[in-house]
């Protein structure tokens, strides 16, 4: 029996602006220190009113547009009511009716998920709660000493969040992930978010039903699913648990569910109550917005290049391939720090070689960061500005392997010694003395020591055995610490064993 | 030194011949309010040590022979629902008994820059829900006319510190009737001003689509000064708008006045409607042009706001949870009892009774038939109020129906103590100016006569009112 399953998500992610939404407070989502940004405004001192940040609601717009969302030209701030130490007003300042950004879709692999709605509001503050009863931290820290007890940070009260809301058109685990993904990646492009997911900066809520039949089943939802690979993971894990209630003839209960990273299984967390009542109602200290054609015409000029944009232009101007394409599309600032260097390359090419040269430039520098620097970089993030190595010299680095001025072992070794101290590649090569060997009789005078001493492979070359040539070549780069040319070194062989 | 004789003016002409110092004239002010205000109880702090430190810095000014603004140096008191930094700002509720305000509202910024010298925090209803205050947590102010008498509300304090000359003018803030009523119960003046022209920043919040500061004072010239000095954009407020103001020019053609004949209906003391008509005799005697309006939508104008006011109250009240400031009740077992005695402890009955109106009518499934509707009426009465004003320059009325009535007469009876602002709501929902003018006295009660304008003209009000000022 085959089911139908439904899904749709709701992400939430931080807006990275200078200031809160509503007051002039840093937005620092790293700050350690407990309610340092916070002041009247964002602590809802008596008197204090909201003004709403207009970067932040630009970045909305943003993303709408890039979500191929209709722009709302009347949006308006509501206030969504309810009780918690960690919501300073009393109330949050929401969208309710009339978001930003209506009506848009994202396509991943070869689907389109409609987006309903995103919309912008403000964040909470941060609960923490002593683990139990009678045990706590010293009383060093200020803490209440041997007592349960909560505290609140309101740093994070008034940040600026963007909220969007997928139609039901999700229909795996995969797919929910992929979905997210990508949104991250958008997010990113348009330095809209930093939307990392283990910082919270990025928060997935999953709405899942299944149903044998065309009418929706019963509604879970899943929350507190930090990093993609949860997300997948915990969508499949309850398509499963569903289809499982569905096959015994038991009933899905509508409820709240959480995901548990040990067990990696999903877990009741609250089932549903009595609906919320929120008692939106608009915002009587904010004015409506009108969003003028023109506004929303320069948002639109000033737009970065989406990854889908950037994806077809690496295949057009750089040839690379399908995985390259991906690699570079999910590591922003490593693919711009390519295109530097790409370009500079360039500058070492005549106007005749240029074509081939480019194409071949292309793949050399996409391989030596995918690989070697990705490695050299052992799972630290790339940084330009840390980053020692300059566009310029590596652009010269792969000149001295495009002209055959280095063997590739040799580069390997400069690629190293730049990445450490971020020297000049041929100030590296002269230093010690690695360049190719152009004298040909000091050559000559190598592959006559290899010649006496591997009279062996000698023998079986001349009587037909092409892989003893490469042996002797092997024989000479060793002996000259890969400086020799081994094209040169070949051809010189067949002429001396002539 | 007669105290009740000093307009601004006046203040300041004296100050720079330097007939008296800032720093005397404070005090005088402080004894004063000493000899007088265990009788009135206008005052629910005063702020001697600010006072006097802005008293001797303007002494400074003038005795360097620096210029000095029109204000400097004149005291007045201020409502205690505007924040003065450093000093207590209780909103006349236990909740925020002993709440030191941590910034200055944007026009105490205004009103310091200028060097008018804070005296106190004035008495009102908890949170400026009342229209007598008799609200307040902590005393009620009394009518210097009678003490017997209720001085209105919500800025009684503020009224009655203005008419006992404890203070050369003040500060209140009008909701519904607040500034209007209280000047009216107490015979001064008191300028509801238009919505967005004075900001609302540091002004706790009662219902913020409806609340405006406004001055209290003894003649026209004096709250033209001080609106003058407050009003204009700020960029803390979001809903305060550019605005300049501006002395108003009669041209040829005189002023048109419109009287609602709502207005004047049932239920209207006779004294107060007699007082008021004779007002607008005189206004017609000196060639103005009388002319009868309807305001048809404005029967429901009292229903409609009562909704209003109340919802946007419940959810303004709600950070007053007791976790960041205010009242807070430690050892609770969990956190909704945390919040209930908090809550429970810190407001007033009148403030329990608006969160309850207010969270019923916006709660689904009662949204649109009492805030949604009450919206939609209040886009009628602005409706009403815009063909008036195609009409007419400017509206008079009574601004209460009755004159001051006698403290506790109405206490146990919210609904007929409601009705005590059927004149001077309207006024709000629509965001319109209002000036309330003492123009006679019934029983030794003052009466007030209401002038409204459209959005942004207080300078025909305060135009026409220097003329009635001069005739009564």
């Amino acid at each position: 029996m085959t089911y139908k399953v439904t899904i749709g998500l709701e992400i939430h992610a931080e807006l990275k602006t200078n200031s809160k939404m509503f007051c002039s407070c840093k937005n620092d989502p790293d700050e350690k220190r407990p309610n340092y940004n916070i002041c009247p405004i964002c602590m809802a001192h008596p008197g204090t009113l909201p003004v709403a940040n207009e970067a932040a609601i630009r970045k909305v717009i943003k993303t709408g547009l890039a979500l191929n969302c209709e722009i709302a030209r009347e949006s308006k701030f509501d206030r969504k009511n309810y009780f918690y130490p960690d919501l300073p007003k009393g109330y949050q300042i929401s969208q309710y009716d009339q978001p930003l950004c209506e009506k848009g879709f994202l396509q991943i692999s070869d689907r389109m998920i409609g987006i309903t709605r995103i919309h912008l509001e403000e964040d909470t503050g941060r609960l923490m709660h002593s683990a139990q009863e009678g045990r706590a931290s010293s009383s060093a820290d200020g803490r209440p000493d041997g007592e349960s007890f909560s505290l609140v940070d309101y740093n994070r009260a008034g940040i600026p969040l963007m909220e969007l809301v997928t139609e039901p058109d999700i229909t795996s685990g995969k797919e929910a992930r992929e979905f997210a993904q990508e949104l991250q990646i958008i997010l990113r492009y348009l330095d809209v978010s930093s939307a990392d997911m283990e910082k919270g900066q990025m928060r997935v809520e999953v709405n899942i039903s299944v149903s044998k039949t065309k009418k929706l089943g019963t509604k879970v939802e899943i929350k507190n699913l930090n990093s993609f690979r949860v997300v997948e993971k915990a969508v499949d894990f309850e398509i499963q648990r569903q289809t499982k209630l569905l096959d015994a003839g038991e009933k899905v209960v509508q409820e709240t569910r959480g995901w548990h990273d040990k067990k990696e299984i999903t877990f009741l967390q609250r089932e549903k109550e009595s609906a919320h009542d929120y008692r939106y109602f608009p915002e009587p200290d904010l004015p409506t917005l009108h969003l003028k054609e023109d506004y929303i015409i320069k948002i639109k000029s000033h737009m970065q290049e989406l990854p889908d944009q950037k994806r077809e232009r690496f295949e057009k101007e750089f040839g690379l391939d399908k995985d390259s394409i991906e690699f570079f599309v999910t590591n922003k600032d490593l693919s711009e720090y390519y295109e530097k260097v790409v370009s500079e390359f360039e500058e070492w090419t005549s106007e005749q070689e240029k074509a081939g040269a480019h194409v071949k430039a292309s793949k050399l520098v996409a391989n030596y960061l995918i690989s070697d620097i990705k490695g050299l970089l052992v799972g630290k993030e790339f940084i330009e500005t840390e980053f020692k190595i300059t566009a310029e010299n590596f652009a010269e680095f792969i000149k001295m392997i495009y002209k055959n001025e280095i063997s590739s072992k040799v580069a390997k070794m400069v690629l190293v010694e730049m990445f450490n101290t971020g020297g000049d590649p041929s100030e590296i090569v002269l230093q010690n003395n690695w360049g190719q060997i152009k004298d040909v009789g000091e050559l000559e005078k190598i592959l006559k020591e290899v010649i006496e001493k591997n009279s062996k492979a000698v023998l079986e070359y001349k009587s037909g055995k092409k892989n003893a040539l490469q042996f002797l070549v092997g024989q000479v780069m060793a002996k000259s610490r890969g400086t020799a040319n081994p094209e040169k070194v070949s051809e010189l062989f067949i002429k001396l064993l002539k | 030194m007669e105290l009740q004789d000093f307009t601004i003016k006046q203040i300041n002409k004296c100050l720079k011949e330097k007939k008296f110092s800032a720093k005397e004239l404070a005090n005088a002010y402080f004894d004063k309010i000493k000899n007088t205000d265990k009788d009135i109880d206008a005052y629910l702090n005063l702020t001697q040590d600010l006072a006097l430190s802005q008293a001797e810095a303007v002494d400074q000014k003038i005795s360097n022979g620096e210029e000095i603004p029109t204000l400097a140096g004149v005291p007045c008191s201020i409502k205690d629902n505007i924040l003065v930094k450093d000093e207590k700002c209780s909103a006349a509720s236990k909740m925020l008994e002993n709440y030191i305000a941590s910034y200055d509202s944007s026009v105490i910024k205004k009103l310091k820059e200028q060097g008018a010298i804070i005296l106190g925090k004035t008495n009102l209803d908890e949170f400026a829900f009342g229209s007598s205050c008799e609200n307040s947590a902590f005393k009620v102010t009394k009518n210097p006319h009678d003490l017997t008498c209720v001085a209105g509300g919500s800025s009684g304090g503020s009224a009655a510190a203005v008419a006992s000359n404890q203070c050369c003018f003040a500060l209140g803030t009008d909701t519904g009737c607040s500034v209007r009523t209280p000047a009216s119960f107490c015979g001064v003046l008191g300028l509801k001003t238009t919505y967005g022209s004075v900001s609302r920043s540091g002004v706790i919040a009662s219902a913020s689509s409806l609340d405006q500061v406004g001055p209290l004072a003894k003649s026209v010239e004096d709250i033209e000064i001080i609106f003058n000095a407050i009003s204009g954009k700020d960029i803390l407020d979001a809903t305060s708008v550019e605005y300049k103001y501006e002395k108003f020019i009669e041209n040829n053609k005189p002023l048109t006045i419109g009287i609602p004949k709502e207005f004047f209906a049932e239920g209207i003391n006779k004294d107060v409607e007699k007082i008021v008509k004779e007002a607008i005799f005189k206004i017609e005697d000196q060639g103005f042009k009388i002319q009868e309006i309807s305001l048809p939508s404005s029967k429901y104008a009292l229903a409609c706001y009562y909704i209003i006011q109340t919802s946007e109250a419940s959810s303004n009240l709600a950070r007053f949870d007791g976790i960041r400031y205010g009242l807070s009740k430690q050892n609770e077992n969990d956190l909704l009892d945390f919040y209930l005695s908090n809550r429970a402890g810190g407001f007033g009955a009148e403030s329990k009774r608006r969160i309850m109106l207010g969270t019923y009518s916006l709660s689904s499934g009662y949204y649109d038939a009492y805030y949604k509707k009450a919206q939609e009426i209040r886009q009628l009465v602005k409706q009403d109020f815009k063909k008036a004003f195609e009409k007419v320059d400017l509206i008079m009325s009574p601004v209460v129906p009755f004159p001051a009535f006698k403290i506790g007469s109405k206490v146990n009876d919210p609904l007929s103590m409601y009705l005590a602002d059927i004149y001077t709501v309207p006024v709000n929902l629509a965001g319109l100016p209002a000036l309330s003018l003492p123009v006679g006295k019934t029983n030794g009660l003052p009466v007030g006569l209401q002038i409204i304008a459209n959005h942004f003209e207080e300078n025909k009000i305060l135009s026409i009112a220097s003329i009635i000022e001069k005739l009564v």
